[in-house]
């Protein structure tokens, strides 16, 4: 595929307001594309009537294939029923293709919506020019420009052929939300029919002719390498037909079965070169501060947030911890690769297409225009699939052996060989005024930097994802929050909700021990913290006070927090805001066996105009259910420079007997749209310890709490 | 190696391959049948659930030749015939996000309401717990179930 030349380009403006440019492009019109519609890269319109919407995130179970294409059919007006999903593969027309910090509805409202309404009024000339009547009286509606005074219509499809030798307006207005028809409404998920049949083809389930499957054996010490390996047991296994070093760590065996392969491993000889970590042990956290109140030296701190002044003596203190954790998505690791001399195709299940391209082709010694991107269907991301571990594997060995081979993670090579979210120490101060609410508090996070750690910038000594995760939450008049960057030889990555999830443990659960020394409902208190409409500037985000209040009400309201509960069930409650929304959970539980059992969780949320709300709650169900089980038990060991984990009967997550009931309820608004996929995830484990600390007076500061 | 008959959805396969083999991989691999899944390999998942002789059983964990000669169904027999009643009633309870896990949570349902057409909440966990959703689909998954039920889910 030869990369389009600049002439191609047009470089679109943005929409008014949209702060964002994206480049559209008048497609090359081959024989097959003849009389077809596609005034930019996201759409097609052929005059057999198909549209065909372009999704250019990754689908990972949070519904893109859906509310992407949502967004721009309300737009075009287009007929939904019609509508055809097609997956954008590695492209430079769509701007950063990084499927993660629940952006994908946030950074693709603007353009998905420019173009359905650049398309729509590019229709509605083809229809005025083709009736010689003026475009005032054309209307777009349901997949047809309709002229209302004679009473004719014509399809999208039979206006294709015209509309395509149109100028492209480069001014449109966009439609205002009390006339949306498609956004906002529960439409059934497109993905939903094949995922239940059995059909939908996910990365692991790719196949092309002649591929062989590989599996990889590890250094299990982290940063150790291959000293030697003797592959004759290997090749004794039926099938195998390669064994080699890929890269410093790593040895593959090749073969014609998975299972062939898998067992070729397994009675693989390798001597390990263990390295600097053999006797690692990630207990306690390298070079963070101990439980202990030394506090740390603040003033090697980076300040994320400051409002008035934050003394340095400060007259409550508390300590928080959590531990490195692993995602764990369902699908384990896979990527097949195609390398054919000066090519190299590759079939992925990738949150970052983009990255994959062209770590791709560093790997291998080719240019990134020579290296063809496809992104498949995802069993999970959670994260993992924001590195590309799996891609240049895969590459690497099908330029070893010269024919297409899938790469395929087992279960213990994917908790073993992940990367984790990162360990992290947080300490609270706060002093209170005569009725026990903070006139100043201080949290600062001690955590190692995960884009740090990968060699990417860390402008001012700041991690850049705390921007989207760990704001102010109150309007507390002296308020700071801090970081301080460790290092670890633990490998980091980005796991769901990132930072928030840690910022959010320790900063709820301290306000909740704020509220019980001051004798105050756990509620009420965080109510009288955001009585005052306050906005509350960190970074490029604004957080208003009277937003979290909103979510915090309705909460409340739908919990029946006032009301009384049955003898033994307790409530907790936690808010926060990450990646733009507001979230509020209450968790209804019960102590048995001396173990927290959570009966319901009531969610609210504030995201400003929602898309979908089929797919909010579960979204917001999902990530509540994903905590839950974070809280719970997630926890990565090492060991001797070795994770300890290796499987589901070590790290598990939370089964059918232990899931509440989840309600999601939405405050209504039609704010530019926020982040879904993530801001549920961060309060559900404060909330329930709160809940804890409500049923048996002991307070949670470390998790996992069955630990 | 050695040549296997099996009886996958009321048809007669022949393989050769090693009788150690997990059926799991006989099935995506030599099959080409990909709608059973594998996800962790020892039997904790539930992700490869395929039933044999009707009973819901873990395709990752179970070698091929244990299995030789008798009835499979897979999650592309269950539906062979028109969508099966607890995948429309996924699908009316919105139950799949990424939907990896849901053919073997499907299958796993399957082999329940056969045996136990209108289950309690109780029975249900009892049945589906061994299998994970890292999605956290699990309350949908119980309502589908129910809907099932109520829809003549042992068909």
């Amino acid at each position: 595929m030869s990369p389009l030349s600049r002439r191609d380009l047009l470089v679109g403006g943005a929409a008014a307001g949209a702060g964002l440019v994206i480049g559209f492009y008048l497609p090359r019109r081959g024989a097959s594309e003849k009389d077809s519609f596609s005034p930019n890269a996201y759409l097609r319109i052929t005059p057999d009537n198909k549209v065909t919407v372009v999704v250019a995130r990754s689908e990972m179970g949070q519904g893109v294939r859906t509310a992407l294409p949502m967004i721009l059919a309300e737009e075009l007006e287009a007929d939904w029923k019609q509508i055809e999903i097609e997956q954008a593969g590695a492209s430079t027309f769509f701007g950063d293709q990084t499927t993660g910090g629940s952006a994908s509805i946030r950074t693709t409202w603007d353009p998905m919506r420019k173009a359905g309404a650049i398309a729509r009024e590019m229709l509605i000339s083809a229809a005025a020019l083709t009736w010689a009547v003026p475009r005032s009286g054309c209307t777009a509606e349901n997949g047809h420009i309709k002229h209302a005074a004679s009473g004719r219509s014509l399809s999208y499809g039979e206006l294709a052929a015209k509309a395509s030798t149109l100028p492209i307006p480069s001014d449109v207005t966009l439609k205002q939300s009390k006339d949306y028809k498609i956004v906002g409404q529960r439409l059934a998920r497109v993905d939903s029919p094949a995922k239940v049949k059995g059909e939908a083809v996910f990365g692991i389930d790719f196949k092309i002719p002649g591929m062989k499957y590989a599996v990889l054996s590890r250094c299990p010490v982290i940063g150790g390498k291959v000293s030697s390996f003797d592959e004759k047991d290997s090749k004794k296994i039926g099938g195998v037909s390669y064994v080699g070093k890929v890269g410093d760590s790593a040895v593959a065996v090749v073969a014609d079965s998975v299972w062939g392969a898998m067992e070729g491993r397994r009675v693989l000889n390798v001597t390990w070169d263990e390295g600097p970590n053999k006797d690692f042990n990630s207990t306690p956290v390298p070079n963070a501060p101990t439980m202990a109140r030394d506090l740390p030296d603040f003033s090697k701190a980076a300040v994320l947030y400051s409002a008035g002044t934050t003394p340095n003596v400060l007259k409550v203190h508390q300590t928080y911890q959590l531990p490195f954790m692993a995602h764990a998505p369902m699908e384990p690791g896979n990527c097949t690769a195609h390398y054919q001399g000066s090519k190299c195709e590759m079939w992925i299940p990738t949150q970052v297409p983009q990255d994959c391209r062209d770590s791709v082709a560093t790997a291998i010694g080719l240019d990134p225009d020579q290296v063809k991107v496809n992104v498949t269907l995802m069993g999970g991301g959670f994260g993992r699939r924001l590195e590309h571990d799996y891609a240049i594997e895969a590459a690497l060995v099908s330029k070893a052996i010269n024919a297409p081979v899938k790469v395929i993670w087992t279960r213990e090579d994917d908790m073993r060989f992940s990367t984790y979210r990162p360990a992290s120490t947080h300490f609270l101060g706060a002093t209170v005024d005569g009725s026990g609410l903070p006139v100043a508090l201080r949290h600062m996070i001690v955590a190692p930097s995960i884009s740090g750690q990968k060699g990417q910038p860390t402008p001012n000594n700041v991690d850049p994802d705390l921007p989207d995760e760990a704001g102010p939450v109150y309007g507390i008049p002296n308020y700071s929050i801090q970081y301080l960057m460790t290092q670890t030889p633990v490998p980091l990555g980005w796991m769901r909700s990132v930072y928030a999830l840690q910022a959010a443990f320790a900063l709820e659960s301290f306000i909740d021990e704020l509220a019980v020394a001051a004798g105050k409902d756990p509620l009420k208190y965080r109510l009288q913290l955001l009585a005052k409409d306050q906005d509350l500037t960190y970074f490029s985000t604004t957080w208003h006070t009277a937003r979290m209040r909103g979510v915090l009400q309705l909460a409340a309201e739908k919990s029946g927090w006032d009301k009384p509960l049955p003898a033994g069930r307790f409530r907790g409650v936690a808010c926060f805001g990450c990646f733009s929304s507001y979230m509020a959970e209450v968790v209804e539980m019960s102590m048995e066996n001396g173990q927290p059992r959570v009966h319901r969780v009531v969610a609210a949320v504030d995201c400003g105009q929602v898309v979908n709300p089929a797919i909010l709650e579960q979204q917001i169900q999902g990530g509540i259910i994903y905590g839950l089980g974070n809280a719970l038990r997630a926890k990565i060991t090492i060991e001797k420079g070795r994770v300890v984990q290796g499987n589901f009967d070590d790290y598990q997550p939370l089964r059918m007997e232990e899931t509440p009931t989840v309600e999601v309820y939405a405050v209504p608004s039609q704010e530019t749209p926020t982040g879904i996929g993530e801001p549920s995830v961060p309060p559900i484990a404060p909330a329930l310890c709160n809940a804890i600390y409500a049923a048996t007076k002991k307070r949670v500061r470390a998790l996992p709490i069955q630990s | 190696m050695a040549d296997i008959t099996l009886r996958v959805n009321g048809s007669e396969k022949k393989v050769s391959v090693s009788p150690e083999t997990p059926l799991l991989w006989v099935l995506r691999d030599t099959l080409e049948m990909t709608g059973t899944k594998f996800g962790c390999g020892a039997g904790l998942c539930g992700a490869c659930t395929v039933h044999v002789e009707g009973s819901a059983i873990r395709s990752c964990s179970t070698p091929v030749s244990q299995v030789a000669g008798k009835s499979i169904t897979t999650i592309e027999g269950l539906g062979a015939n028109g969508p099966h009643v607890l995948q429309q009633a996924w699908i009316a309870e919105e139950v799949p996000q990424c939907g990896y896990c849901q053919t073997g949570q499907i299958m796993q349902a399957a082999a329940l309401l056969a045996k136990t057409p209108n289950p309690t909440d109780e029975q249900i966990t009892q049945a589906m717990n061994g299998n994970l959703c890292r999605c956290g689909t699990y309350e949908r998954i119980r309502k589908a179930i129910h809907r099932a039920a109520g829809n003549g889910g042992a068909r």
